[in-house]
């Protein structure tokens, strides 16, 4: 065989060995992603089924008493999406502050008999009080808007002598993805595989300058290697002991979680590439601009953090401001984590592949290129 | 195989750290590069070994100039590094299959080279355990053997024995010494004045990255004038007219007086330490103790420098 292709596979064979070697830091590459997102993924609504939709905590303090009140305390009760309990005010007070209700509302004396002449604008509005946690502030329009539903259709029995006035119109809830039903833990396995693949990327990197201050880096040169051989073995094997990672966690995902690959199966293979071969790259740049392991590591995490976090990896990002959302295209995570998204549960084709995946692509170049301009190849 | 190095010149930013090293090696040989820590023996082992390139000059091997990078004329040389350059994690066997890998080998002759590297640096019974079960002395033995996998004709060792126990240090000498009667050429750098005095033919010695001396021991012992050493302590010091007599005792070419201990320098101790008992016994000066020291290296290095190998 060809020696420089001889080299290159001895140098790929010597990565992946060492990975596969160490049993105990094998389980943690492997396991962390995979607890992390399971644990994600049951926060952010497990598999989607609607049996584990559970009800919003919220306290209702009743300081009226009338026909009204009671009827929209009763009302709220039945709702799936609350779950409420009266209590007195100042204990309300205390559950919202402490976060074990997400808000409570405070119905005033007087509001059965003021609300219904200020609907036709006689008289004052009685002034409900809406206790929230500053926390959870997504839930303050969601319960007010609850809240006013069923003071609507409470005030409409009331003051009509027939079935009262309700809201016009059924609401049919479909979930849209071409995919089966909505699996959060699809979602939240994109995202930490995302984090954690970096992470390994950053390991391969440190390694790099770790084998330079041991004196290895200086062994390799001396044998008769071409840059492109030194480099591209390493650029390999990460990538490959990225995919490697990749393919146990999405198998563990299948088997575990029920996170199927509804869309194109080779598209999610072409993201899956890009983003390890990103993932290698990222860790060659680091070794070529870092100048010691332990210095590097930590500016190496933090940035690393601030892409994922970007990315949607830990918040899903359309969550994220109108602004933030278009201005974290810019970073490459995002493309990996909507990319695997699309190939999985959203169930989109090989064409919707073909983005991220050559965004990644083009990152990936991009770092490798850095890597190999700013690499100091006569430093030991 | 001939290996030259032709007025080697390398900077570091402002720092000059070789300069003018000029230096040949032939098979058989075993050349050491002698100097303190910081003298540039190292980043002379690097030019030499294809790693670095020279600001100026150049290394030839067999006339041909070495190149750095993927030059196939590296193919001739092993590295022995300073640094224990091992996979901690993989048996010796693995490491032993890696490194052959680099150098192109596989199948059949790579399991014979394994094989031999194993038996000559007495590893073979060790080879499925990883380096990080071996002593200090084992691990540098393997770290030799990964040097020799591709058989190199030139073996530059980047001091291959610090931190080696008495008996793998023997070991290693008698490795290195079996190499340079197979017909290597080797290099050997050390600042242990006691291994050149043992391993190397000829000598290099070099301080501030120039070269100062290349001899032969026995030229540089001679070229530098340095002489045997006889030290004679006495309850009641000589006194001026034994020393005169001392001083024109044949041979001798130095006398020192410090308090009781006198020091006299000369060529051959076995001829000038009777005559000098005799001579102040013959005085009436009774000597309580003597010790004598063959003139070494760092005798020479004394008188190139001014300083000792140990103070730099």
């Amino acid at each position: 065989m060809n020696p420089p292709v001889t080299a290159f596979r001895a140098l790929v064979r010597k990565d992946v060995a060492i990975f596969l070697r160490d049993r105990r830091a094998l389980l943690v590459n492997l396991l962390t992603p995979i607890v992390v997102a399971g644990f994600f993924g049951f926060l952010f609504g497990g598999s989607g089924s609607p049996d584990t939709v559970s009800g919003m905590p919220v306290g209702i303090v009743d300081l009226d008493g009338s026909v009204l009140s009671k009827a929209v305390v009763a009302d709220l009760a039945q709702d799936q999406s609350l779950k409420t309990e009266s209590m007195p005010e100042a204990r309300a007070q205390q559950l919202v502050k402490s976060g074990k209700l997400r808000a409570a509302l405070v119905l005033p004396a007087g509001f059965g008999a003021a609300a219904p002449g200020a609907l036709f604008g006689r008289g004052n509005k009685p002034l409900v009080t809406l206790l929230y946690d500053p926390s959870q502030s997504i839930v303050r329009p969601v319960v007010a808007g609850l809240f006013t539903q069923h003071v609507m259709q409470q005030l409409s029995l009331a003051l009509s002598s027939g079935n009262g006035i309700s809201v016009p119109f059924a609401l049919a809830n479909v979930p849209v993805s071409t995919g089966p039903r909505y699996n959060s833990y699809a979602h939240s396995f994109a995202g930490m595989s995302v984090q954690f693949i970096l992470f390994m990327g950053i390991d391969a990197g440190i390694t790099l300058l770790l084998m330079r201050e041991q004196g290895m880096w200086r062994r390799l040169r001396a044998a008769p290697l071409s840059r492109g051989v030194l480099l591209g073995s390493r650029l390999a094997a990460t990538t490959l002991i990225a995919m490697l990672i990749l393919a146990v966690v999405y198998l563990v995902a299948r088997v575990v979680f029920g996170v199927r690959i509804a869309g194109s199966v080779p598209g999610f293979a072409m993201v899956a590439f890009c983003f390890a071969l990103l993932a290698a790259s990222t860790g060659l740049m680091i070794a070529a601009l870092g100048r010691s392991a332990g210095a590097t590591r930590g500016v190496a995490m933090f940035s690393v953090l601030i892409l994922v976090m970007l990315g949607g990896a830990w918040v899903p990002a359309f969550l994220f401001p109108e602004w933030l959302q278009r201005a974290s295209t810019l970073a490459p995570t995002r493309w990996a984590v909507d990319g695997l998204d699309a190939m999985t549960w959203r169930g989109l084709p090989l064409e919707a592949a073909l983005a991220p995946a050559a965004v990644l692509f083009g990152w990936a170049v991009l770092f490798a290129l850095i890597a190999v301009w700013r690499f100091d190849w006569e430093g030991d | 195989m001939h290996l030259v190095a032709d007025r080697l010149q390398k900077k570091f930013g402002a720092t000059t750290a070789v300069t003018e090293v000029s230096f040949a090696a032939a098979p058989g040989e075993i050349l050491g590069l002698l100097g303190p820590n910081g003298a540039g023996k190292s980043t002379t082992i690097s030019m030499l070994a294809g790693l670095t390139k020279p600001d100026f000059g150049s290394v030839k091997i067999d006339g041909i100039p070495l190149g750095t990078g993927a030059d196939p004329a590296k193919r001739r040389l092993g590295l022995v590094t300073q640094e224990i350059a091992l996979l901690e994690e993989l048996p010796a066997r693995k490491n032993l299959e890696f490194f052959g890998g680099l150098y192109g080998l596989s199948g059949r002759a790579l399991k014979q080279r394994i094989a031999a590297a194993l038996e000559l640096t007495s590893l073979a019974d060790r080879a499925g355990d990883a380096p990080q079960e071996f002593s200090g002395g084992m691990r540098r033995r393997l770290n030799i053997a990964c040097a020799l996998l591709h058989e190199p004709q030139i073996l530059l060792l980047d001091e291959p024995t610090v931190g080696v126990d008495p008996q793998s240090r023997n070991a290693i000498f008698e490795t290195i010494e079996w190499l340079a009667a197979a017909g290597r050429t080797l290099v050997y750098t050390t600042h242990y004045m006691e291994e050149v005095e043992r391993l190397c033919d000829r000598v290099v010695i070099i301080d501030h990255g120039r070269v100062l001396a290349d001899n032969t021991l026995a030229g540089l012992l001679t070229n530098a004038q340095v002489s045997n050493r006889l030290t004679l302590i006495y309850d009641l010091p000589p006194d001026g007219a034994a020393l005169a007599d001392i001083r024109n005792l044949p041979g001798v070419t130095q006398v020192n007086l410090a308090g009781s201990e006198l020091a006299v320098c000369a060529a051959d101790l076995g001829v000038a330490a009777p005559r000098v008992l005799e001579c102040l016994a013959a005085r009436g000066f009774s000597c309580q103790e003597l010790t004598s020291r063959r003139a070494n290296l760092e005798d020479v290095f004394l008188a190139l420098t001014g300083r000792t190998l140990r103070d730099t």
